[in-house]
């Protein structure tokens, strides 16, 4: 796979390993954060972590839409599927995920739930379904938001009239402020994902990089991309550098991509969003505008009410963010497994519980 | 209340949870235990065969096969690599009323071909019709009878620290078929389901040195290694570089977030051999055409453990877990 | 959550175009892209088209890594 296998090779990356091992000695422990999922399966997937050396603590964030969508949207989404008529259609990330009494896995069983690839198979599905109405459950950051944006405007160019985005959609760099002012995780470098910043640029990063004086990389999904990543990571800080560079290039513009950001910008506005097991984030959130509101979930059905029961004794929160280890948390290996998740850290495969449970076998 | 979901029957480890708890504990006795490909049955001095396995597959048609074609490969193949020739089989079907009967027909002839492939004859059957919304078009159940090989000594309890594991071709083929056979995804590639009766295959390559044989259905090659690992007490390393995977099937699970490590293969065997065997075997299988592809991914360690350990193409190391419920298409 | 795939550009229709990558085809969304070609390598994200791949930066990527010791 052209673009991908060069970016896989055995002997680079053995000798940037080796790069890394060398000039990381002096430094002391450092602690890297990556923040999208798709670089947390990456390390998991081709075993990154072993090639590192023990200084350097690698944490994954609160980087996907398993890992950050509140129960209550989940409680919602539920609910919304119970309605006559309706048809929830979700990325498959979602299905999985806890919420206080079922899953949308489970809700799969009674035919109301639908699996995509693309919110565009959604609004599809809609166009030959006029007696349905398809509730799009919109998650994801900033790479999945303009896709969702433009099959709403696409939708009412077609006059699509049941077709609609129930939207959770977040936003990455005020999460990420938020977790670099916190003194307890002490971040001291971060991974900046690969898609987001193709279509934000490299803009965004350069107010926490300088405000915090923490090196920034953003970083390409291949291994390669990933370890070089972290080797310019390592020599920012021998130097004393914190800048934002940009590892992946070859994707990443600095402007971003404007067509995406000007259609995002037309179809949703920011606010205060939750963030499982983090609390309230302001700016994180998208909602949909008022010019889309016969497209918006939230506006045209009446969410049901739910009744979130809290995640007592969950510890999510502070494991996505490095603090605790999963061992910390009193639900670990009980109430709380791969099979029966209680929160997102155990949800997805990649997830430090999930993780830390296969490990201690 | 409790209710059975859709990950209960993926192959993982809720499955093998819910057949421990539940049939096991209920009906368990000596030869159901062993919870092996096929049982073992002495019948009038004869060492028997006896398997059953029923199919579900949705779409019913896919590239490269069909549930006829499944139901007796799946069948078949339980028995070879228990270490016995194929000779007869069972086939019941049940058809929800309006199936049409031109693609039951379809299904039928496969039937057919799949068994004069194999060498095998369907000696019984049976076949029902339930109302509308009873049944999601057709069930197949095949129960299947061989005698086991004179030369075959197929039994855990052989391997030993050193074993090398041999995967007879490509990964992930089947379940890389039937993804793409899902409309709703809307891809296409020339990707084939690798669904064949595996007999022939086995038979030119059985031999002492082979220990123990498995084909890596439901959830995959990651998922029978574990069972296997998990059953020895011993931990296995392999290397993902020796595993062979379609330059195709790669890329499509590259796109949707699949690991062909975990999709369901219905043309394959893995084989646990002597490291003096190995070379021996791996020869005669290149030269059989189900086994062109194959190679040694492996092997058993001397480690007490039970888990799989793979040496990832870049040269890390990671993990091999059991899968836990369905893979789905993902965007993260 | 932002698993994107290199894929390249066959055949353009409007906004949508054909992509490949090893025999696995399918229809997309270009909207995004500023005056894409056919022979273009994109980075795909849940059936969109999300940037142009650059073909003289990936080199330069390249030969900077292997340049590591």
């Amino acid at each position: 796979m052209k673009y991908v296998d060069e970016f896989r090779n055995f002997k680079i990356a053995r000798d940037i390993a080796g790069a890394i091992s060398s000039h990381a000695r002096g430094l002391g422990g450092v602690n890297f954060m990556e923040v999208c999922g798709t670089h947390t399966m990456a390390v998991e997937r081709f075993g990154i972590r072993r090639m590192l050396p023990r200084d350097i603590n690698l944490i994954s964030g609160p980087g996907c839409p398993v890992c950050v969508t509140p129960k209550d949207y989940i409680d919602r989404a539920i609910g919304l599927a119970g309605i006559k008529d309706v048809t929830v259609a979700s990325f498959g990330d979602m299905l999985k995920v806890p919420g206080s009494d079922s899953t949308l896995a489970q809700e799969r069983g009674k035919g109301k739930v639908r699996v995509v690839y693309s919110v565009l198979d959604a609004m599809d599905f809609a166009a030959k379904n006029p007696d349905k109405k398809i509730v799009f459950l919109g998650i994801g950051f900033e790479t999945t938001v303009p896709t969702v944006a433009a099959s709403m405007e696409l939708a009412r160019k077609r006059k699509i009239r049941n077709f609609f985005v129930y939207s959770g959609h977040k936003v990455m760099p005020p999460a990420m402020d938020l977790l670099a002012r916190d003194k307890r995780i002490n971040i001291q470098g971060f991974l900046c994902p690969a898609h987001v910043s193709a279509v934000i640029g490299t803009g965004p990063y350069a107010g926490i990089s300088k405000k915090y004086k923490i090196p920034c990389v953003i970083s390409g999904f291949e291994p390669l991309d990933i370890l070089q990543s972290i080797l310019m990571l390592v020599k920012q800080l021998k130097s004393g550098r914190s800048e934002v560079e940009n590892q992946y290039a070859r994707v990443v513009r600095r402007s971003g991509n404007r067509k995406a950001l000007a259609l995002m910008s037309r179809v949703f506005s920011e606010g205060d969003s939750e963030w499982r097991g983090m609390g309230i984030i302001p700016k994180s959130g998208l909602s949909v505008n008022k010019a889309y509101s016969d497209l918006d979930a939230g506006k045209v059905f009446r969410l049901p009410r739910v009744i979130t029961r809290p995640d007592k004794g969950c510890v999510c929160g502070e494991v996505l963010k490095g603090i605790k280890t999963p061992r910390d948390c009193r639900l670990f290996g009980k109430s709380c497994t791969p099979e029966n998740p209680r929160g997102a850290c155990m949800v997805s495969g990649e997830g430090a519980c999930a993780a830390y449970y296969r490990y201690r076998k | 209340m409790k209710k059975i979901t859709l990950s209960h029957g993926s192959g993982g480890r809720l499955t093998h949870e819910l057949i421990r708890e539940l049939f096991l504990k209920n009906f368990g006795n000596p030869s159901l235990d062993k919870l092996g490909d096929s049982a073992f049955i002495d019948m009038a001095g004869k060492k028997l065969a006896y398997t059953t396995d029923s199919f579900v597959v949705r779409p019913i048609f896919f590239p490269g096969g069909d549930i006829g074609r499944l139901a007796v490969s799946g069948t078949v193949n339980d028995l070879c690599v228990s270490g016995a020739r194929p000779r007869y089989l069972s086939c019941a079907m049940i058809v929800e009323e309006g199936f049409g009967y031109d693609e039951l027909r379809k299904i039928t002839v496969s039937i057919k071909s799949a068994c004069e492939q194999a060498g095998v004859d369907v000696v019984t059957g049976d076949f029902k019709v339930v109302e509308k919304g009873g049944a999601d078009k057709i069930f197949i159940n095949t129960s299947g009878v061989g005698e086991v090989y004179k030369n075959a000594d197929l039994s855990m309890d052989r391997i030993r620290p050193g074993d090398k594991i041999i995967l007879s071709g490509t990964a992930g083929d089947h379940a890389a078929s039937i993804l793409l056979a899902r409309e709703d995804l809307k891809f296409r590639a020339r990707i084939f389901s690798d669904c064949a009766p595996l007999n022939g295959l086995v038979s030119s390559v059985m031999c002492r040195g082979i220990k123990f044989m498995r084909d890596p259905t439901r959830g995959g090659l990651a998922t029978t290694l574990n069972e296997i690992s998990a059953a020895l007490g011993r931990d296995i390393f392999i290397e993902e570089a020796s595993i062979p995977v379609r330059s195709s099937v790669r890329a499509l699970c590259e796109i949707l977030g699949f690991d062909p490590l975990y999709m369901a293969n219905e043309g394959k065997v893995v084989a646990i051999v002597s490291p003096e065997s190995a070379m021996g075997v791996l020869n005669k299988m290149k030269k059989h055409p189900l086994g062109r592809s194959c190679g040694i991914i492996g092997e058993v360690t001397g480690d007490k453990g039970g888990g799989v350990y793979m040496k990832t193409r870049i040269g890390g190391a990671r993990i091999l877990d059991m899968l836990t419920g369905e893979q789905l298409p993902r965007i993260c | 959550m932002c698993l994107g795939i290199p894929m390249k550009i066959l055949k353009i229709e409007g906004d949508s175009a054909i992509v490949s990558v090893e025999s696995v085809r399918r229809r997309i969304n270009i909207g995004f892209l500023t005056r894409p070609k056919t022979g273009d390598y994109v980075i795909v994200h849940a059936g969109f088209a999300i940037e142009r791949i650059d073909p003289g930066k990936a080199k330069e990527t390249l030969r900077l890594l292997r340049e590591i010791k």
